[in-house]
């Protein structure tokens, strides 16, 4: 029988949340890494390890690996440094993904370090410098508040030479040599404020990419929910029939390229699903038209925000959905997003989500 | 002897370091990187680059603020706090 795993950041630790194929009943493990504020974690499939990127506001940031699938853990730090007299300092631990055997954080100041020895070490991969915009990104008065430098990573299976990783604030950026070089694919994006560089000054909040057609991905942005179907190299906007532009969560059903989910937020301050009723928003024709889901979602004064790396899908046959919100609920659906369910009520502010089917 | 004293947000990091422990060491920073020869990665949980004290750990000798090149006499009392208030 599978085993569905859960894999929870949180401001105050990790959480592991296990269930079985039925993915109905689940139980839960945590906080984990010491309590320390986890910003993302991830399951290797090749090596079977977890990883938990963290930053502790006493301590610093380190990555916390696990061989047992979460029972037991060990941190490290080491080479996760710009070194002695480099003006730029790692603030946080942002992202993390892995492929090929390597290990990849993505950092603030905005940098990608790698691991080649399952996390016991670390050495800096790429700053990507040269890149347009990057004459400004390592500048810290051009940082908004909790900038996360690499928001995220998009592996491409284990071809540990090809993966996307997103500049918060800046945009999507394409390497196929390991990080040697990189490509902005953000063409055709809306960005409704000034920009420098033809190529960048996007917003891009969440990027996925569709198992059964490596041609299609879609990304939530700071402005609008779009689409490509040439692997990120141009990108149309879907945004109609949505409730909100703007919103952070997004999957991409894993058999169904034209299947694709979106959590709409109010894009003020409030940052919540709109109305205080929760929703998650799904399309089943490539973003042509929207339908609303909301069985088993509260609807009464439900002011739920959804992070950036807080909504998950699973691969089974009929897949499982998984968000978690800025309040400490975490809710799934093994039906396709047809009905949900409230799995944990009381977890503190949730930051990633991630699920992991092991045979 | 010295006596340093460690946050216990620090020792669930490091198999059997102690809150306690003695140090024959002249200044902090030579106090911590002997700490680190015991316990690799230590001195990262209290340093950064720079190399300098993290922002939010203190360091006090005899009840004295301290930096990396403060001395360290035969009697001392060092405290390492973890120093934010807040949730």
């Amino acid at each position: 029988m599978p085993k569905t795993l859960l894999l929870i950041g949180t401001r105050k630790g990790l959480f592991v949340l296990e269930s079985d194929a039925d993915r109905r009943d689940w139980s839960v493990r945590g906080p984990l890494c010491e309590s320390w504020p986890v910003y993302h974690a991830i399951h290797d499939a090749s090596s079977g390890s977890m990883y938990a990127a963290a930053a502790s506001e006493w301590h610093g940031s380190a990555v916390w690996r696990s061989t047992d699938l979460g029972e037991t853990w060990a941190l490290s730090s080491e080479g996760l440094s710009y070194g002695e007299g480099d003006p730029r300092k790692i603030s946080k631990v942002s992202s993390l993904s892995a492929s090929g055997g390597r290990v990849r954080v993505g950092v603030e100041a905005p940098g990608i370090f790698e691991s080649a020895d399952g996390g016991e070490s670390w050495s800096l991969l790429s700053t990507l410098a040269g890149q347009p915009g990057s004459e400004a990104w390592d500048d810290p008065a051009n940082q908004p508040p909790g900038h996360l430098g690499i928001s995220m990573m998009l592996p491409d299976g284990e071809d540990s030479s090809h993966f996307w990783a997103i500049v918060q604030g800046i945009g999507t950026f394409e390497t196929d040599d390991g990080g040697s070089s990189w490509t902005p694919r953000n063409r055709g994006l809306r960005a409704d404020w000034p920009r420098e560089h033809e190529e960048v000054g996007f917003c891009v909040h969440r990027l996925v990419r569709s198992p059964s057609d490596p041609q299609r991905m879609y990304q939530q942005n700071h402005v609008g929910v779009h689409r490509s179907d040439d692997g990120g190299h141009s990108w149309f906007e879907i945004t109609d029939g949505l409730p909100s532009e703007f919103g952070f969560g997004a999957a991409v059903h894993p058999h169904d390229p034209d299947t694709f989910y979106v959590i709409p937020l109010d894009g003020g301050h409030g940052r919540v699903m709109p109305d205080g009723q929760a929703a998650v928003w799904r399309t089943k024709n490539g973003g042509e038209s929207w339908q609303k889901l909301t069985r088993g979602l509260p609807q009464d004064h439900a002011h739920l925000g959804v992070l950036r790396l807080a909504m998950a899908i699973d691969g089974y046959d009929t897949p499982g959905l998984y968000f978690g919100t800025s309040t400490g609920q975490l809710f799934a659906s093994n039906d396709e997003g047809e009905s949900w369910s409230e799995i944990a009520a009381h977890l503190p502010t949730i930051w990633s989500v991630e699920v992991v089917v092991i045979d | 002897m010295a006596e340093v004293y460690l946050p216990t947000t620090l020792t669930p990091l490091f198999p059997d370091l102690p809150r306690h422990v003695e140090t024959n060491a002249p200044t902090v920073g030579e106090a911590i990187a002997e700490l680190e020869a015991r316990w690799p990665g230590l001195r990262d949980r209290l340093c950064d680059s720079g190399p300098e004290l993290r922002q939010h750990i203190h360091v006090y000798v005899d009840q004295e603020r301290a930096a990396l090149d403060t001395t360290i006499e035969s009697r001392s009392r060092v405290d390492v706090i973890a120093a934010i208030s807040g949730g």
